[in-house]
């Protein structure tokens, strides 16, 4: 038997060859007749073709180590003669160096990010891109270098870096004003109030007072109030030589207590009233933590407790026990879910910004009420911006897209 | 019924103890509870230790740490590269170090400055996050075009679009409303004031279904625990009866 002379490789052609055959006695076919092979285009009238206008440029807005890799569909990826299968993306730090493929894409695809820690900041990268057909992988050029870089400036961040200005100069402008001896109304906030009364409730009692500064980690705004606040009951407990404890959850919310209680005490004029010890580290485990400031509760039956922070779910179970040992209690916290539990089991709740507000009127310090007041006309500046984009949606339905869109930074 | 191992069954038998000694703190404090307690803490307390150690210890700083200094001994990669890691890499560790400067009397102040940098760090993380994440988001999340709004509640699209379009005007007026209640410089009087009520029982509503659906979530803790008593009780038959 002959072997049919070979067949040009053409992948993309599927080649049919007649054979005809005679039986011979010799058992071998004779030689069929010449044919010619007859071609069939697998694509139709299509021409394949590799992927092309691949760009690698760096991701904008970003730390850097990204880089985006964009192309144009190739020939074929549609949805009338899907022919692609998918893309294949290959990167090399050199134009003619070993290409390695970095990931492979689905049909329909056109761009890629490129991240992590492979690539360095400063580096050239080359990207080029292959569409995968049945029978092809047809490669585009390389790209031209991407180098990734950190970006100083978020664009998209704007309406934040405006506000952020607006709120940090009212900030400034205030804490002048009030520096200046302009008196800066806060309006009495029932809550607040009560904290001197708790003390001296504690006082005439001749009991401790507990303050729990919550689950949050000193990054926490509601911590940072909470130190605030700490300050002034410490400050109060010192001067009418009462006593506080302060069981902590987190060891440097710990640290930080102790240093504000510490602080708060000297500058009452008693320094050496100030017991390390009570103001300590129990666990760093949510529940274990609130068995023991429960059972401090039973046990030391504080007249007030003061719960300040962030709070889970052990907001009820505290602020119970808290009720059940016959405390005076005084909540604030900005977790919404937990408000509702300290309102029915705590006789007073700061919620929200009002545990925020509860520091500035405390102290009655320029710097913490000028903060204040620049926070309150932040509310009127959220609220007029709210109003604008309702009166531009009313003016033109595209132009309240777009001012929406812009608001939320692209 | 399949058999239970004397260990399985002396391990359920000391958390249903336990479970019972946490339960009689609804009678008042006592030993038991007490004992429960101290126990937990205690536990937790070194369980947390452990994982710290692994997971802050060695993996920030300690290994970070090794990999900077032996680099030196790579070819590849700057001399000032690798100076540079390496004082990324010493300087968290020294300035948690100053930490334990508060256990000595005279340099006990130190101890501020690794506090000062860690609050003002994270403050200003913090601002513009919050900012980003909830202010500007809910200040564009309430401009909404009235036309559309008003149109689903008179347009007739059905139960469904009125009720939207009902919501989106509770959401816009609650939001308003509820800025005018945390307005701490003015007091909340005549049309402000009626303002800031309307807001605060918009609140108040909000925290009431909050406070509903949460103690249905813990009603069914408790109904787990129960359950575990139960299977307690079943395996404690079980193992005796065999």
């Amino acid at each position: 038997m002959r072997v049919a002379p070979q067949i040009p490789k053409a992948a993309c052609f599927l080649f049919f060859i007649a054979v005809t055959a005679a039986q011979q006695p010799s058992g071998e076919s004779v030689d069929s007749a010449p044919v010619t092979p007859e071609t069939t285009s697998l694509y139709g009238d299509l021409a394949p073709g590799s992927p092309e206008g691949v760009t690698a440029e760096d991701q904008p807005n970003d730390p850097g180590s990204a880089i985006i890799v964009r192309w144009n569909l190739a020939p074929g990826d549609n949805d009338k003669d899907s022919l692609v299968s998918g893309y294949l993306v290959y990167r090399s730090e050199s134009t003619d160096g070993d290409f390695a493929l970095i990931s492979s894409l689905p049909t329909g695809s056109t761009e890629f990010t490129d991240s992590g820690d492979h690539l360095i900041n400063g580096n050239r990268y080359f990207y080029k891109v292959a569409s995968v057909y049945p029978a092809d992988t047809l490669f585009s050029a390389v790209s031209d270098a991407a180098v990734p870089r950190p970006q100083f400036f978020h664009t998209r961040r704007l309406m934040v870096f405006i506000f952020m200005l607006l709120f940090s100069g009212t900030t400034v402008a205030f804490i002048i004003q009030a520096k200046k001896g302009r008196k800066l109304y806060v309006r009495p906030i029932a809550g607040i109030n009560a904290v001197d009364d708790a003390i001296g409730r504690a006082t005439e009692m001749g009991k401790p007072i507990l303050f729990v500064p919550g689950l949050g980690d000193a990054s926490k705004v509601a911590t940072i109030a909470a130190f605030t606040i700490l300050a002034r009951v410490a400050k109060k407990v010192a001067e009418y030589q009462t006593r506080i404890i302060v069981p902590n959850y987190d060891p440097v919310v710990m640290t930080i207590c102790q240093e504000v209680v510490k602080e708060a005490y000297s500058s009452a004029g008693r320094p050496d009233a100030f017991d390390p010890k009570d103001v300590y580290f129990v666990t760093q485990d949510q529940f274990p933590y609130t068995a023991a400031v429960n059972g401090t509760m039973l046990r030391e039956r504080p007249a007030t407790n003061f719960y300040m922070g962030m709070f889970y779910a052990e907001s009820l179970i505290l602020a119970e026990t808290g009720f059940v040992s016959g405390s005076i209690q005084i909540a604030g916290t900005d977790q919404l879910i937990q408000i509702p539990f300290f309102v029915v089991a705590c006789d007073y709740t700061l919620m929200g910004e009002e545990l925020y507000a509860a520091s500035a009127y405390l102290s009655q310090e320029p710097q913490q009420l000028g903060t204040l007041k620049a926070q309150d006309w932040g509310k009127v500046a959220a609220v007029a911006l709210m109003i604008a984009g309702i009166i531009v949606y009313l003016l033109s339905t595209g132009g309240g897209n777009s001012f929406t869109t812009w608001v939320m930074g692209g | 019924m399949e058999s239970i191992s004397i260990g399985t069954m002396f391990w359920m038998t000391v958390a249903a103890f336990l479970t019972f000694c946490i339960f009689s703190f609804l009678y008042r404090d006592n030993p038991f509870y007490r004992f429960a307690e101290h126990l937990v803490v205690g536990i937790s307390a070194g369980y947390w230790i452990a994982i710290l150690y692994h997971t802050s210890l060695t993996d920030l700083w300690i290994d970070p740490l090794f990999a900077s200094v032996t680099a030196f001994g790579n070819a590849e990669g700057s001399v000032a590269g690798k100076i540079g890691m390496l004082m990324v890499n010493i300087l968290p560790g020294a300035i948690g170090l100053l930490m334990f400067s508060r256990f000595f009397k005279k340099t006990s102040w130190v101890s501020r400055w690794p506090i000062a940098y860690y609050l003002g760090v994270s403050a200003g993380v913090a601002l513009p996050l919050y900012l980003q994440g909830f202010v500007i988001r809910q200040v564009a999340a309430n401009m909404m075009d009235p036309r559309s709004i008003f149109g689903m509640i008179f347009a007739g699209g059905g139960a469904a679009n009125f009720f939207q379009g009902i919501g989106e005007i509770i959401i816009i007026i609650g939001s308003i409303c509820g800025l005018a209640y945390f307005y701490f410089s003015a007091e909340h009087k005549g049309i402000f004031g009626g303002a800031a009520k309307l807001g605060i029982w918009i609140l108040m509503i909000g925290f009431g279904a909050t406070f509903g659906y949460t103690v249905m979530a813990r009603i069914s803790l408790l109904i787990g625990r129960l359950n575990y008593l139960i299977e307690w009780v079943g395996a404690l038959s079980g193992f005796f009866g065999s």
